[in-house]
């Protein structure tokens, strides 16, 4: 198989059926909401100031996944998306390149030719986003499509419906199809939509599920429902990541998507990479801001930061 | 690259220090009747932040006259009108709660980020809490109109002095009674700064005094006819000699003292906010604290893997200068409470526990711990059973609930203790069996003024906050 299952040697048994994967998932170690929440609020008390805030800020536009998932996308929004990846600020071109543009799968050829030589990624998203209700053949045809046009990276749903229903195997071994259609090719980030599964309990079990059954990335949420990226269901992730490394020796990226959009929210999700999973999650490879509107204001903290005054939404591009 | 935090130090500029400070008597600061300046510093840098009074014994009884005099109309005066006092002090707290955080802060040595997040917001709490029984004690259980008791002599200590001052005097104040307060001698600043403020909240004269001074002031203030009750939070030792002076009397006595909290974590835990409920328990404040989880009782089937997480948890710790937002751990109060941290440390090592702190870099000068841990410590170590009141947890293991509940309550003290389980009905089982004033579930070191804190055993008696709280301070 040429999935990574990196957890192979380690975690065999826990995928062997459904039982030993719920057995395994419900013996995780409860999460105590009050307390969970109470840390991601302490951790966003942190004061980052001056040349902290400068270096978390080009680290902020590095790591974004600039995206647009909408019905109305033509191939010229998705151009004008990826010159801002590759030049978020074209007055100033020290300011660092995003990390990626995040497309729907017909979108990713032109994506592609717009951020051709750049180092900037494309992404998109597959397996029926965002509610992820289609057949697994459907799904899986989708991936394809994208890969074949040159995604870097496939960011797919999980089947929330099948995962509250507590089947367990159903979920994991469509995230193992899914990778392994992906090949060598793309990295998998995947999707929980975290406000639908509503528990921390089931974040946790979720991201473990996830990571068991390959995922390079566990993302927290479409960007389609109520509730998505909060700090606490990020800093539950990120312990996630931290322990799955500590017990398999592989380490997995996260991405909060949805619902950042200031530069102080961004700097606080990186103080919780900084104090929960550590230095070796500060770079793009491993912690992504799914996010459209984030980007710009980042660009004018950046600019404040340079120049010691406010510009104002006219002086960074609209695309 | 690392991500280094840049220096966030809140500006000190908002703290008005006069050179030296008088006493706050009959509503007034006054010189004293020939009682000495003494020196107060910054813990963090030994830095002398100003002179304050120590009283005499006849400043004790001017003030303790005043507290008599004013007793009279004050205790007389409708419920509703006392509130109003207390609403609008608890009003200035807020106002002031900057310059009062940053004022505790240089005093204390604590961090800023524990003065404004922590101390002050309960300050006012409790004054808005007690504000809202003044008018209600015919229903607080107590029978119809219970009255006060008269002049309340009220000593404090030095790990939370503006916090512990709230405690003392919200509710003497709203059951009528007149207060003479004597804060700790290396933390007199924010009770002069209160003074200040009962003075901006046109509280009538007398009402409340504030006389400061070393253990000599507070012994004269105890021991004064005229005071009817003592109110004493500090050691254990200092508070059997106040019961002493007080046997035979007829004052009214409270006593909250020491504690040695057992933080029980069963394999069930919701591991990492255990881990984070360690960290409150025994390093916020430095672990000056009397109701800190001193003693981490693990339940040995998951103690290496918690003391792993635990360990990786405290490198991260910030430790520095208090008054930078960034920091976590501040500096220990007093050289001398430095010392008695580092003798009871060391005894722990010759016992043979094994000792471990993270890697940390400690401040040239002031009194600065570094957080440790114990592992492999047993019941008959000394660093299991007497009160450290600094930066060290030690570490003990047990095997079932009942071993817990038996190790957990073999100690002089009772004053705390929390239990982490995921299990509702154990949490329960264990909570009932425990001889402590608070267990706190899933949790540690969270306070609200509506729920009564105090001890068993050697941790005290008589209960502060909450409709308990009043009962000290009313005749019944």
């Amino acid at each position: 198989m040429p999935t990574s299952a990196p957890t192979a040697q380690a975690l065999a048994d826990v995928t062997a059926s459904d039982s030993t994967l719920r057995r395994f998932l419900h013996g995780l170690p409860g999460v105590d909401t009050v307390g969970l929440e109470a840390r991601a609020a302490s951790l966003g008390t942190r004061s980052i100031k001056t040349t902290a805030k400068a270096y978390a800020i080009d680290l902020a536009i590095s790591m974004v996944d600039l995206t647009t998932l909408e019905g109305a996308d033509t191939p010229g929004k998705v151009r004008a998306l990826g010159a801002k990846a590759v030049h978020p600020d074209p007055t100033d071109r020290t300011t660092p390149a995003a990390a990626a543009v995040c497309v729907y799968p017909d979108m990713v050829a032109v994506a592609k030719e717009a951020v051709a030589g750049s180092g900037v990624k494309v992404a998109s998203v597959a397996t029926a986003f965002p509610a992820g209700r289609a057949a697994l053949d459907v799904k899986l045809a989708d991936v394809r499509e994208a890969v074949a046009a040159g995604a870097d990276e496939i960011d797919m749903v999980i089947d929330r419906g099948a995962f509250l229903a507590g089947k367990y195997s159903k979920v994991y071994d469509e995230i193992v199809a899914v990778k392994e259609t992906c090949g060598a090719r793309a990295r998998l980030k995947v999707i929980f939509e975290t406000g639908e599964l509503s528990t921390y309990d089931n974040i946790r079990r979720a991201s473990w599920l996830g990571m068991l059954a390959g995922a390079d990335f566990i993302k927290t949420s479409t960007g389609k429902v109520a509730v998505n990226a909060t700090p606490a269901n990020t800093l539950l992730m990120l312990e996630a990541v931290r322990d799955f490394r500590a017990q398999t020796g592989v380490q997995v990226g996260v991405k909060p998507a949805g619902g950042i959009r200031t530069s102080k929210d961004a700097v606080k999700f990186l103080v919780l990479v900084n104090e929960t999973a550590g230095a070796d999650w500060l770079d793009n490879h491993w912690f992504r801001f799914g996010a459209s509107s984030l980007l710009n204001d980042l660009l004018m903290q950046r600019q404040k930061l340079a120049t010691g005054r406010y510009s104002g939404p006219d002086y960074v591009t609209v695309d | 690259m690392a991500f280094e935090y840049a220096p966030a130090p809140e500006s000190r500029a908002i703290v008005d220090l006069a050179p030296s400070y008088g006493l706050f008597i009959d509503g007034e600061f006054t010189e004293s009747a020939g009682g000495d300046l003494v020196k107060t510093v910054s813990p963090s840098t030994e830095e002398v932040l100003c002179e304050y009074t120590r009283a005499t014994a006849e400043d004790v009884d001017r003030a303790v006259q005043a507290a008599r005099r004013a007793f009279e109309k004050w205790s007389a005066l409708p419920g509703a009108e006392r509130a109003k006092y207390l609403f609008r002090i608890a009003r200035i707290v807020q106002e002031r709660s900057r310059e009062l955080a940053v004022l505790e802060t240089l005093d204390n040595g604590k961090p800023i980020k524990e003065t404004r997040d922590a101390d002050l917001p309960l300050v006012a709490a409790h004054f808005f809490y007690y504000a809202g029984w003044a008018d209600k004690l015919d229903h607080a259980g107590f029978g119809p109109s219970p009255k006060p008791l008269g002049v309340a002599g009220q000593v404090i200590p030095w790990n939370f002095p503006l916090l512990m001052l709230a405690w003392k005097i919200a509710p003497a104040l709203a059951t009528g009674n007149t207060v003479v307060l004597k804060p700790a001698e290396t933390t007199p600043l924010s009770a002069l700064f209160f003074a200040d403020i009962c003075r901006q909240a046109g509280l009538p004269q007398g009402v409340v005094n504030i006389v400061t001074g070393d253990g000599r002031t507070g012994a004269d203030l105890v021991a004064h006819p005229d005071v009817a009750k003592v109110a004493f939070t500090g050691s254990t030792s200092v508070g059997k000699e106040i019961a002493r002076t007080v046997a035979g009397t007829r004052k009214k006595l409270t006593l909250e003292l020491g504690g040695k909290g057992a933080n029980i974590v069963f394999d069930d835990a919701p591991i990492d906010q255990a881990v984070e409920g360690i960290v409150t328990g025994i390093f916020f404040n430095q672990g000056q604290v009397c109701c800190a989880g001193s003693r981490l009782l693990v339940q040995e089937s998951i103690h290496d893997e918690l003391l792993e997480s635990l360990k990786r948890r405290l490198s991260t710790l910030r430790l520095g200068d208090p008054l930078d937002k960034n920091t976590d751990i501040g500096a220990i109060n007093s050289a001398e409470q430095l010392a008695r941290i580092s003798a009871l440390a060391e005894r722990g090592e010759a016992e043979g526990a094994e000792r471990w702190s993270p890697a940390c870099e400690l401040p040239s000068s002031g009194y600065w711990f570094a957080p440790t841990l114990f592992t492999n410590v047993t019941q008959a170590h000394t660093i299991a059973r007497e009160e450290i009141f600094g930066p060290v947890l030690s570490v003990l293991t047990f095997r079932t609930p009942e071993e817990a509940v038996a190790k957990a309550n073999n100690t002089p003290y009772g004053l705390s203790a929390g239990i982490w389980t995921e299990k509702g009905s154990r949490i329960l089982a264990v909570a009932s069996r425990l001889r402590a004033g608070v267990v706190w579930s899933n949790t540690f070191n969270k306070f609200d003024p509506a729920s009564p804190f105090g001890g068993y055993k050697e941790s005290g008696f008589g209960r502060e906050g909450g409709r308990h709280g009043l009962e000290a301070y009313l005749d019944v």
